[in-house]
């Protein structure tokens, strides 16, 4: 029964979001705003993740694949397709409904808290486009770019390991990068990130807007932004991987 | 003029305000006091429109809120200027950006027309040359100044004030007080203030509504509230040792019919 509340509710604030703006001016500037906290606030972190998954994933192939037969390509291959295909955009996804997300539940829900929600309507002005609307867009713009960035970063980690270790060196693991590349497995890298990017901007949004009680509830609702969107955003892992790549 | 009608507000089983009728004045300070719990701000909450009333009607001018429109109700709520309890400043801004809020998503004003206007608004509350701070960096009574200048920088013709004076020292309330009395009469604002400051009942309470768990208990004025004879707002108005003091006073002075000297008078 809880759930179902939630869902209503989740759905009749969505649905509020689609209003006209009282000024485009104003609400290019807050999209900017949250391009620039969502996008530039979580690139240290994507950085660090995507260059480490890299190198450890190196490794870690060349450890399981590597013998006599198997030639030393096939382990920029390996890294590539599992990190545009699984690694990139759910861990940097999950990671960002950490980092953006939390913070957008949180920044609501103080908003929320200290009637800062209730000055705007007072203003006349509609808080679910002003406040949730440019965070969703600007998530859906911010983080396939920032999971197409740890691919990149992460390969680029992988052949650091890889010449760092002697496991394999930079030419052989290019070489290996343009070898069987399939295009369908970038799509199915920002189909991801693009679903991603709205489970975790939305969710995280809801739990904040409509927080009740006081600054103890802002922590709960963050951190239960956070578990939801987790696992919504491993569930349509799931079901993308099952629609996109089932033969 | 805001005229409240039958009003009563439920949250589920829990009924916090029963029929309350009220007439709230332009030009006036039109205050609602209570103790905590009384439904004060339920009621300002309803007649701004922030909470749906169970039952009752809100009329801005003889039109009912409840009527109009998302459009109707938005370009009223551009009428009105609130001042929230605990200010309700954006943190993320400075004092200018917070007051230059509504004329930016409003008007389409250059940013030096704003800006100009903002500083008159600023020097309006005594804030003159805060602009560059931000709402951590000053204190309460500052901030509710600075919810005042954000809430009149439009020309409100309603202006609502939540406990203006909650956590401010005496004098900071007068100032209050008297900046929200000097704007009220200087722009025939239309002014709800909720309160239970008794300094602010005496000083600026043009017209009084007295609430008592949800209910309307009395009406009248500053000059009424002293020698009324309800007795659970009596109860209330004369709370504290001082003013007891003052009651006895009264009593003592109610045959000649004239308001008893303060305590500082006595003194001298």
């Amino acid at each position: 029964m809880k759930f179902f509340n939630h869902l209503g509710l989740f759905i009749l604030t969505m649905k509020g979001m689609f209003a006209r703006p009282e000024n485009g001016k104003m609400y290019w500037k807050e999209f900017m705003h949250q391009c620039s906290e969502i996008g530039i606030g979580s690139l240290p972190i994507v950085v660090i993740i995507s260059v480490f998954l890299g190198a450890v994933m190196t490794v870690q192939t060349a450890y399981q694949l590597v013998s006599a037969i198997i030639p030393l390509t096939t382990i920029a291959v390996v890294v590539r397709d599992s990190m545009l295909l699984e690694l990139s955009p759910t861990i940097i996804c999950i990671v960002l409904a950490g980092v953006a997300g939390s913070k957008i539940a949180s920044e609501l829900g103080n908003m929320r808290i200290s009637e800062q929600i209730d000055a705007l309507e007072i203003m006349g002005i509609n808080t679910k486009t002003y406040l949730i609307a440019p965070k969703i867009l600007a998530s859906m713009i911010m983080v396939p770019a920032l999971v197409i960035l740890s691919v990149v970063l992460a390969l680029w980690g992988g052949m650091l390991a890889g010449s760092l270790t002697g496991i394999i060196d930079a030419d052989t693991y290019l070489r290996g990068l343009t070898m069987e590349f399939v295009a369908l497995n970038v799509y199915v890298t920002l189909s991801k990130a693009f679903v991603f990017s709205i489970l975790l901007s939305s969710i995280s949004a809801y739990f904040g807007y409509n927080v009740k009680g006081g600054a103890l509830e802002i922590g709960r609702s963050s951190t239960l932004a956070v578990v939801v969107s987790c696992i919504f955003i491993l569930l349509a892992d799931y079901m993308l991987t099952f629609l996109l790549l089932n033969p | 003029m805001i005229e409240v009608q039958h009003l009563r507000k439920s949250f589920g089983d829990v009924t916090v305000l029963f029929d309350i009728s009220a007439n709230f004045y332009p030009g006036k300070c039109n205050l609602i006091i209570g103790s905590s719990g009384s439904g004060k701000t339920v009621l300002q909450k309803c007649i701004v429109g922030l909470f749906q009333p169970t039952s009752g009607e809100i009329l801005y001018q003889s039109k009912s809120i409840l009527d109009m429109d998302n459009n109707e109700r938005k370009i009223l709520r551009q009428e009105i200027g609130m001042l929230f309890q605990g200010s309700a400043l954006f943190d993320s801004m400075t004092v200018e950006q917070n007051v230059m809020f509504p004329l930016d998503m409003f008007t389409k004003d250059s940013f030096g027309t704003k800006l100009k206007h903002v500083n008159e608004v600023l020097e309006r509350v005594n804030l003159t040359g805060s602009n560059k701070k931000f709402p951590s960096e000053i204190s309460g009574g500052m901030k509710k100044r600075v919810g005042i200048a954000r809430a009149i920088v439009l020309n409100p013709k309603y202006l609502f004030c939540d406990e203006p004076n909650s956590g401010l020292d005496p004098q900071t309330s007068l100032l209050i007080d008297k900046l929200i009395k000097d704007l009220t009469q200087e722009f025939n604002t239309t002014t709800i203030i909720n309160t239970h400051d008794m300094n602010s009942v005496m000083e600026i309470g043009d017209n009084i509504l007295y609430m008592y768990k949800g209910y309307k208990e009395w009406e009248g004025t500053n000059k009424d509230i002293i020698y009324s004879k309800n007795e659970r707002l009596n109860e209330f108005i004369f709370a504290s040792e001082f003013l007891q003091d003052a009651k006895q006073m009264r009593m003592i002075d109610a045959g000649h019919g004239t308001i008893p000297p303060t305590a500082g008078a006595n003194n001298e």
